[in-house]
């Protein structure tokens, strides 16, 4: 029997006095996607944030590949581990922003190079193969040599797709990866995503795009205020939901 | 006369009568006025203006130059230096490195560059020697040269305020960047060399040029301690010669012709640095005088960036 490919226990964080995660419990499995949902302030993108140890978690554990994020187990007890070696373990770990956060300085594809060659050592000629690759996957090698000033909204989603995929991931984050984009570019990001999810891509997504997730997610999670109220396959969720406050926000948003 | 349905539009082309900028004759005419007048007490003054090129060129003069250059680009140098690292250390987690570098910066920030030069000047009257016991030591006047006094002087205190200039360039970085650099798994080292460093200097430059500007003139501080830049190499002159005015005018005349060549210097960093990434905010100079001047440039643009998303 495989264990979950994530597995986060009793997560806690807190932001001074505000508990943002009161103890958040939930597997991925290996090729799954799933997508986070629920309203603004719930806990999601801060739960989303803990996984690859970009927020440090107050109480329990997140374990990726069975080993636990930010920490060494020794003797019983989690010990800090230094920013360089969460590093290495985000070298596992893809995000993708709400603000895309390409690197300013850098054309689409030096951004998707970057990684590989200055982290992973690959020779340029190698990550040049990759991003290219890469590029055309997300339908955006005609625009290589442009910085990401010069392209719009969606196209640097796309990018910063292709940046995190450069790594060879084991998952991928995303984080409202369409909040900051026109309506009408919204789609060409979303179809992006589609693929990956056939492609076998392991995903968390936080996202607001309901359609989205009933189409692609294997399982929908519902957060309200620092708690996963309703976890389920979205066909069931969605036409079914158990708890009220899903109820109420469903009817809101659908 | 004007019915109700308002003014009477005449028939035709109706041409534009464009304004009189009266201010700008008035202005002219006050301007030229003043320059006749300071060019004619000029005339007047006790100043023998042919006897300035001699001077210009006097090998004191030309040395006291060349030393006035030397001891700018070498405390440029220093304070670019330690200013990045008491930037960067600024920036660490460890309490400790931060507030040290905070105090240094608060030390050499606040106190005059001239007492600096004094301070290490005497610094023979407090400490004898210079070393670590029982290893090495040696004399503190033989290290103190003049050169020394003045790099220490003047470039600590550079340091002081370049580190608050790389200090703003690395604010000006949007967290998101140090947020993706991590999450590709760049170790905080390379993010600051890779991400935080080059989006920074756009930031960094433009005062850099300002402060090797204050440099050159600020080195005239260090005559007091006895180098030879330009105003000690202009004093020794005037002592020997009494041309006080001429020999003055000379080197003020060698400090204008160092700092244009600074600021021809700057424009050029500037230029290579603000990298034209299709934001107008960081458009070189040339650029935006040539997009002002021009639509043409405007068109140039919009055809090499046909995609461009604004």
């Amino acid at each position: 029997m495989s264990s979950p490919l994530v597995r986060a226990l009793n997560v806690h964080k807190r932001f001074g006095r505000l508990e943002v995660l009161k103890g958040i419990n939930l597997d991925v499995e290996a090729g799954q996607v799933v997508c986070l949902l629920g309203p603004s302030g719930g806990g999601k993108s801060t739960f989303l944030r803990c996984l690859n140890h970009l927020e440090k978690i107050d109480a329990g554990s997140i374990w990726v590949d069975g080993v636990p994020v930010g920490y060494r187990l020794d003797g019983g007890k989690f010990h800090e581990i230094r920013e360089r070696d969460v590093a290495l373990q985000r070298t596992h770990i893809g995000m993708v922003f709400q603000r895309f956060n390409l690197f300013a300085n850098r054309t689409a594809i030096e951004n998707v190079m970057e990684g590989p060659v200055y982290v992973l050592r690959q020779s340029a000629s190698a990550a040049r193969e990759t991003a290219e690759r890469l590029l055309t996957q997300v339908g955006m090698m005609n625009w290589a040599d442009r910085y990401p000033a010069q392209l719009s909204g969606g196209q640097q989603q796309r990018v910063a797709i292709a940046r995190s995929l450069a790594m060879n991931p084991k998952l991928i984050l995303f984080d409202e990866p369409t909040s900051a984009l026109d309506p009408e570019l919204v789609g060409e990001v979303l179809s992006v995503m589609r693929d990956l999810a056939q492609g076998g891509m392991t995903m968390i997504v936080v996202t607001h795009e309901v359609g989205f997730a009933r189409e692609v997610a294997d399982k929908a999670v519902f957060m309200f205020d620092g708690t996963l109220v309703e976890e389920g396959a979205p066909a069931e969720v969605f036409s079914n939901p158990r708890h009220e406050r899903t109820q109420q926000f469903l009817s809101k948003v659908l | 006369m004007t019915d109700v349905l308002g003014p009477r539009i005449p028939d035709g082309e109706i041409p534009i009568v464009p304004m009189r900028k009266w201010g700008r004759w008035v202005s002219a005419g006050i301007i030229l006025l003043l320059v006749i007048v300071f060019v004619m007490s000029m005339r007047h003054a006790q100043i023998a203006w042919g006897d300035i090129p001699k001077f210009f060129t006097y090998h004191t003069m030309i040395v006291g130059m060349y030393m006035t250059v030397l001891l700018a680009v070498v405390c440029q140098a220093l304070g670019i230096v330690l200013g990045v690292i008491v930037a960067i250390m600024r920036r660490s987690s460890n309490p400790v490195i931060k507030w040290s570098a905070w105090f240094y910066i608060y030390i050499f920030r606040g106190l005059p560059a001239l007492l600096q030069l004094y301070i290490w000047y005497n610094l023979a009257l407090a400490f004898k020697t210079l070393g670590i016991p029982h290893l090495f030591s040696v004399s503190t006047n033989s290290v103190m040269t003049a050169f020394v006094v003045g790099v220490l002087g003047l470039g600590l205190n550079e340091s002081a305020y370049y580190a608050e200039i790389v200090r703003a360039g690395f604010n000006s970085v949007d967290h998101g960047q140090i947020e993706a650099a991590s999450s590709i798994g760049m170790k905080p080292s390379q993010a600051m060399r890779r991400v935080i460093l080059p989006q920074a200097m756009r930031v960094i430059i433009p005062p850099t040029g300002n402060d090797f500007i204050n440099m050159l003139k600020g080195t005239s501080l260090a005559s007091v301690v006895g180098f030879h830049e330009l105003i000690l190499s202009s004093t020794d002159i005037y002592s020997a010669n009494f041309r006080i005015m001429e020999t003055l005018m000379a080197a003020a005349l060698w400090y204008m012709v160092l700092v244009s060549l600074a600021s021809i210097g700057q424009y050029f960093i500037e230029k290579k640095f603000a990298t034209d990434r299709s934001d107008p905010s960081s458009m070189s100079m040339g650029k935006t005088v040539r997009r002002s001047l021009s639509m043409r440039g405007v068109f140039h643009l919009s055809e090499r960036n046909p995609g461009v998303a604004l």
